[in-house]
């Protein structure tokens, strides 16, 4: 049983990154969620990226405009 | 022999360092709900500042104050809240398919129930985890 450090390493390396990638798997990446929540959020709060595209601060709400009533 | 061990060890490395780093939410269903969720945003946004709609600790919005709506406008309010619901819960659901995990669709959405009051802005209602109404 005298292993050299390679074979070692050939055999503990991928069991390794296997039960990493099982990790991965069964778990759920709370911060890449965070992570994505946020970019969407702040989009659809346009609170990044849009602020361009924005009226400029003091104008009438948008949304005072009632939508066209249906007869 | 060395060589080749490091290399895979990197490749690897990589990979998984990518697998955790980002999900994915660049799909075409997803975008699209983006957008009609930040365009119905502009409808909404007078109504969380008025309280009328406040933001739930499950990831949606709640008509919580009709009162606070004017009468002529308490039917759009419904149907945009209820909209808005709609689609965040197709939201939810279209990230976890895109990730090939329908499983997480509950964790995405808590997920995001969380982050949506932490950016809600001051004045804004937010619901605690006790469910009650609390003013930001």
């Amino acid at each position: 049983m005298n292993l050299s450090t390679p074979a070692l390493m050939l055999i503990a390396v991928p069991a390794l990154c296997l039960s990493a990638c099982v990790t991965i798997n069964i778990y759920f990446p709370a911060a890449a969620a965070e992570k994505a929540a946020d970019r969407i959020i702040d989009e659809v709060y346009q609170l990044k990226g849009a602020e361009a595209a924005k009226p400029p601060a003091g104008q009438a709400p948008v949304t005072d405009a009632k939508p066209a009533e249906k007869k | 022999m060395k060589r080749f061990i490091v290399a895979m060890l990197l490749t690897l490395a990589a990979g998984l360092a990518q697998a955790q780093a980002n999900l994915e939410i660049n799909t075409p269903a997803i975008n699209a709900l983006k957008k009609a969720m930040g365009e119905r945003h502009n409808q909404l946004a007078p109504f969380y500042a008025s309280g009328a709609v406040g933001i739930s600790r499950d990831g949606g919005v709640v008509l919580r104050d009709a009162n606070a709506v004017p009468l002529p406008q308490r039917a759009a309010a419904n149907s945009a809240v209820a909209a808005e619901n709609a689609d965040r819960t197709s939201l939810y659901k279209e990230i976890a398919r895109a990730n090939g995990k329908p499983e997480w669709e509950g964790e995405i959405r808590n997920t995001f129930a969380q982050r949506w009051i932490e950016k809600a802005q001051p004045g804004w209602y937010v619901q605690n985890a006790q469910g009650q109404w609390v003013r930001k």
